[in-house]
């Protein structure tokens, strides 16, 4: 690695640890109904949402009301993203003309985006209004979101209360989470991306004059439109001439700063973050990562002052960001190592930093953008993975074996590095409960934590959080394996095409989003398979920390003593990572042995 | 369950309202009277017409001009409206069959010149949009241009400077050389 590539990483994640204990204590007070200073502003918009939603601020819910409350909100808007899609064509603000989509694509993408997955059937260019973008998209990128925190809200109130039997209220803390913390980010984000390129417009699609025209070899087509074939029935094609370049533009930065804060990650464009609009400079990819782990890293900090502990928080956040260091060093490493083959073929790889004139990032570049280089794109995908953002910024389906398996692997281990905002931590939170009950079976005591003991309840809701995705990613990948809807769409041959179903159930049943994006998921198998797979791996987690949160809220604490296992030693931060990583290795490792493992020995072979 | 309902529709109208219709308006006020440009598209103009984009890249295929990172949109390449990538795996043979047809290209292009080409002028970009190439394939094609155009290398290398951006604040992102605004001060300087 250059010594360019540790002082970016280096400042990356110097910037990401300063901002965690600032914005963690926002968030706490923003969670425990204390003035924020941007209720003076926002207050009243606050208020009038409560009183016509007939909404009591100060009504405390049980889990079962908090937990039916979230999903018929999420209900709600799972309509509502499907109907705008289904008859966008007849709405206004679609000045590209685009017709109705499809209902599996609907349905689709209606999932995606309310279990803040964001997986992407779709071109979104070529696909959606600017009102489907607008009024469906951008607004599920900010209550999935909400939802997420909401549900990490009434986890560390589980926590933090005793004896109690209520964990928040639903509707107070998804409107406070949208309205306190994620638009007033996204506002200044906005702004950010703007002043370095990203569009912001209503306006139609520019077209402009090309400096070289150039052709292509299109369809030939008769006179009323039918391509003519030759007596082989092949089709045949003729030169097309192009002068001119359509731009797609939009309100697009708009959407670009809530995808990256809230650990959504739908794109604008089909291709995400490596579109030159949507990331348009080094300076805009930095902010836009930054946006990725930003508010999963600060809420761990929230989380340990709510719990009156901050050392709690720390401690989580910790074993997060050595785990992201660790799986982030090979992904560079392979990157930078590029593709053995090209070698061969009169091509260089070779990174060359020193000499202006001659420099270059080198690696393997095939799906990445030159502005990014290979230290950008793979801590990027990383980071991504890590959360549950799923944006990306380089193509991971053309990444190296080892360089695809980081991501994938990331998002099988249950997205808890970092995670979804809200949803990494109340996951890892799941993990540090394994871990503590493992550490009681090993000392035989009764384990506790956070002064709260840990029985038999809580640990079956905890391995139902943690089986439930697991099992939609080795099911619904072998569910497509053995069909002909599944094998069809794959693109690339051998045991990468493997790779790209693993990864598609990885990303989908985790709710990341990212995609190995060969795989032709557009059809009613994939549509329908990964949108189940994406509602599996949404609520069934979510149901199952609520009923933690429910159990543990009514407990008694117990007062710690000296067989008391504490939770914020290095020691407790080695268990916790351990435990994250030998569940997801005995779950996938496997699998990934039939796709990425099987393909670096054939390509280092 | 029926206050529950109605807090759903409820807030989930008045949310749509104020992230969905509030925020992205609020935004665009905001880019177009602060970056107007930049919320258009980064749009540049030549008497009075847009003849790209400052942050899109365009294709070149005439050895007269630089040429850029390979694209994969269809169905043809530069295709601004449907932004792809080649989504080839590394073991993929139709990956290493372009790269052979790429570097086969640019040996026709430029005989005689057997240097080293560098990966990103013969692997497909991300977004198949690319607007940079690296300054050492920039450097690799310079005494090609300087012949076709009938100008000094030095004089290639003098604009090539000049159309290469560092890295951003000295040390974000990569070096890059931006190829069509290269490209249109060429054909300003020498057609």
């Amino acid at each position: 690695m250059t010594t360019n590539g540790v002082i970016q990483v280096g400042l990356y994640l110097g910037a990401l640890l300063l901002l965690a204990k600032p914005l963690g204590a926002y968030m706490a007070r923003v969670y425990q109904g204390q003035s924020v200073g941007l209720d003076r502003v926002l207050g009243g918009v606050e208020r009038l949402i409560y009183r016509l939603s007939g909404v009591r601020a100060d009504g405390e819910m049980t889990w079962t009301s908090y937990a039916a409350a979230m999903l018929l909100f999420n209900l709600a808007g799972l309509l509502a993203v499907y109907g705008l899609q289904r008859f966008q064509g007849g709405l206004p603000l679609n000045p590209a003309g685009l017709g109705a989509v499809t209902v599996d694509s609907s349905f689709n993408t209606a999932v995606s985006f309310v279990t803040n997955t964001n997986w992407q059937g779709y071109g979104g260019e070529t696909t959606m209004s600017y009102l489907t973008q607008m009024l469906g998209l951008t607004v599920q990128n900010f209550l999935s979101a909400a939802t997420g925190m909401a549900v990490l809200a009434a986890l560390i109130r589980g926590l933090a209360r005793k004896k109690a039997d209520t964990v928040g209220n639903f509707w107070v803390d998804m409107t406070r989470s949208t309205l306190y913390i994620l638009l007033p980010a996204a506002l200044v984000l906005a702004a950010a991306l703007v002043w370095q390129g990203v569009p912001q417009t209503l306006a139609p699609y520019p077209t402009v004059t090309l400096a070289q025209p150039t052709s292509y070899d299109g369809p030939q087509t008769d006179a009323d439109g039918n391509a003519v074939t030759d007596e082989a029935g092949q089709a045949l094609t003729e030169k097309v001439a192009v002068t001119a370049q359509t731009i797609a533009v939009g309100p697009v930065a708009s959407q670009v700063a809530i995808k990256q804060l809230g650990t959504n990650g739908g794109g604008f464009f089909n291709v995400n973050s490596a579109h030159p609009l949507e990331n348009p400079t080094p300076l805009s990819n930095f902010l836009e990562v930054l946006a990725i782990l930003l508010i999963p890293a600060a809420l761990c900090y929230t989380f340990g002052k709510m719990v009156g502990d901050t050392r709690q928080g720390w401690a989580v956040l910790a074993a997060m960001t050595i785990l992201l260091v660790g799986f982030l060093i090979p992904c560079l490493w392979a990157e930078q190592a590029g593709n053995p083959a090209l070698p061969g073929l009169g091509v260089s790889q070779a990174a060359e930093d020193t000499q202006r004139p001659l420099a270059t990032a080198g690696g393997n570049m095939e799906g990445k953008e030159v502005r990014f280089g290979i230290v950008n794109s793979a801590l990027w995908a990383t980071a991504t993975t890590a959360a549950s953002n799923g944006s990306v910024n380089s193509m991971h389906d053309s990444f190296t074996p080892i360089g695809g398996l980081i991501p994938m692997a990331l998002m099988q281990l249950g997205e808890v590095i970092f995670g979804g905002v809200g949803s990494g931590l109340y996951g890892m939170l799941v993990f540090v409960i394994l871990a503590v009950f493992i550490a009681g079976l090993m000392v035989g005591r009764t384990p506790e934590y956070l002064g709260k003991k840990i029985e038999a309840f809580e640990m079956k809701m905890a391995s139902l959080a943690v089986l439930a995705p697991c099992a939609a990613v080795l099911l619904g990948t072998a569910l497509a394996v053995v069909t002909d809807g599944g094998l069809r769409t794959i693109f690339n041959p051998g045991a990468h095409g493997f790779s790209e179903v693993l990864y598609a159930f990885s990303s989908a049943s985790n709710n990341n989003g990212s995609a190995f994006a060969g795989l032709g998921a557009n059809t009613p198998f994939y549509n329908s398979t990964l949108g189940a797979a994406m509602l599996l791996g949404r609520y069934v987690v979510m149901i199952a920390v609520l009923a933690i949160a429910g159990s543990l809220a009514a407990k008694r604490a117990v007062p710690a003593s000296a067989g008391t296992l504490p939770t914020h030693t290095p020691l407790f931060v080695v268990l916790v990572m351990s435990v994250v990583l030998v569940i997801g290795a005995l779950t996938f490792v496997p699998a990934l042995a039939l796709g990425p493992i099987v393909e670096h020995l054939m390509m280092i072979g | 369950m029926w206050q529950q309902i109605r807090a759903s529709v409820v807030s989930l109208l008045m949310l749509t309202v104020v992230t969905g219709v509030i925020y992205p308006l609020a935004v665009t006020g905001v880019a177009a009277a602060v970056f107007p440009s930049q919320a258009a598209g980064s749009l540049i103009y030549r008497q009075g017409h847009p003849v790209g984009s400052a942050l899109i890249g365009q294709q070149f295929d005439d050895p007269k001009y630089f040429w850029g990172r390979p694209s994969a949109t269809g169905p043809m390449p530069y295709n601004a409206a449907a932004s792809s990538g080649s989504n080839y795996g590394p073991l993929n043979p139709a990956l290493l069959e372009a790269v052979r047809a790429r570097v086969e290209a640019l040996r026709q292009a430029d005989p005689g010149n057997d240097r080293l080409i560098p990966v990103d002028l013969v692997t497909a970009s991300g977004s198949g949009l690319d607007p940079h190439i690296s300054p050492a394939a920039a450097d690799y094609q310079v005494a090609r241009v300087a012949r076709l155009r009938g100008l000094t290398e030095e004089q290639v290398r003098v604009l090539v400077a000049g159309h290469t951006q560092g890295r951003q604040m000295a040390v974000l992102g990569e070096p890059g050389v931006n190829v069509w605004q290269l490209n249109l001060a060429l054909d300003e300087a020498k057609p």
